[in-house]
């Protein structure tokens, strides 16, 4: 990916997708991935963390993005790789999705104040008041490596992702 | 463009010869009703084709949602390891409705396959390693939902009726034709 080098102590620098590019120190957040339990990035520095973003809940299945992740996920964790996913759906809504996909890996609900996180990681349409199907990857140490951000209706896939993660500091 | 990172091998189930113009490679899962959709699509676009084509079908279960697609491709397997891979295949998308256990072993002795065999193999997990293989591969070469097409080595993004991917076919067997292979 053409991006253009940054240190970890310059302000958060914005490729031309508009997401936090590559080379920045991915900002914390707390949110909520179940009624009431949050989680921090922070907790899991020191493994690979994936964060999708992605419109909404609910979204038709058969080979949906977050279906396709579920299936994918041990192939993540080879990696010791955490997966997050993060919309703006409300905690409760999570946890009927999850319950009804079987889901394996967290979903954070970004629904107070809402999509805040999104709009952090320059991943939030404000014309749909929903976040983008963007895709980062960040390191151990908390510096992003990779992004993505896909066209809104397509399944990004999972190959990027397990390029990203390849291509870690060992 | 999207490329197949897996190139088409001798561990791959294969029909038509290796010399055709062109290979289309699927991504496949027994349980998956858009495949079974796609499978007659399948024949009619090999009957058009005949020799110029080569078509590779390849493992892509998804196991979450779909609880009977491990078994059945690992059936498919342990049948080609008999020498009756297609016959297999073709029977398990004909029967997709009857999907169960129960089925898999019906369909076995239909083949002339040792059910109890079968079950062994299925238990020992015999062939979960290539179904694996298979699913790993594809996810690696873009592939996010079933069936996905691989044309000449490209992911095929547009719908997969007979009118698109004949259409598709006509286009790459142009490009090879016009332009040295890659």
């Amino acid at each position: 990916m053409d991006v253009s080098p940054v240190s970890k102590n310059d302000s958060p620098v914005q490729e031309d997708s508009g997401l936090l590019a590559p080379g920045t120190q991915a900002p914390d957040f707390t949110l909520p991935f179940a009624p009431h339990q949050a989680l921090s990035l922070s907790e899991l520095r020191g493994k690979p963390v994936i964060l999708a973003f992605y419109p909404a809940d609910w979204s038709p299945t058969c080979g949906d993005q977050i279906g396709l992740y579920n299936e994918v996920l041990p192939e993540f964790q080879k990696f010791g790789a955490e997966l997050l996913g993060i919309s703006v759906d409300s905690p409760w809504s999570h946890k009927a999705y999850t319950e009804a996909r079987d889901l394996h890996f967290r979903l954070l609900s970004d629904f107070e104040p809402k999509g805040a996180v999104a709009k952090q990681y320059g991943a939030y349409r404000s014309a749909n008041g929903f976040t983008e199907r963007a895709l980062f990857v960040i390191g151990k140490d908390g510096i992003i490596t990779w992004n993505y951000l896909s066209p809104i209706s397509v399944n990004p896939g999972a190959d990027g992702i397990l390029e990203a993660l390849e291509n870690l500091p060992k | 463009m999207t490329k197949l990172k897996v190139p088409v091998s001798s561990e791959d189930h294969v029909q038509g010869p290796e010399t055709a113009e062109v290979t289309l490679v699927e991504y496949g899962d027994y349980e998956c009703s858009h495949c079974a959709l796609a499978y007659p699509i399948m024949k009619r676009i090999q009957q058009h084709f005949g020799k110029r084509i080569r078509f590779v079908f390849r493992n892509f279960p998804l196991t979450e949602s779909h609880p009977n697609a491990e078994a059945a491709a690992e059936t498919a397997e342990f049948a080609g390891a008999h020498g009756k891979f297609w016959e297999m295949h073709d029977l398990l998308y004909e029967n997709q409705p009857r999907l169960s256990g129960a089925l898999l072993l019906e369909l076995a002795r239909k083949l002339q396959l040792t059910p109890a065999a079968l079950s062994q193999a299925l238990e020992d997990g015999q062939f979960t390693a290539h179904v694996r293989a298979d699913f790993s591969g594809g996810v690696r070469s873009g592939v996010n939902g079933t069936p996905t097409f691989f044309i000449n080595g490209y992911r095929h993004d547009g719908a997969f009726d007979f009118a698109d991917l004949l259409q598709a076919i006509d286009e790459a067997i142009g490009t090879t034709s016009s332009s040295a292979r890659g």
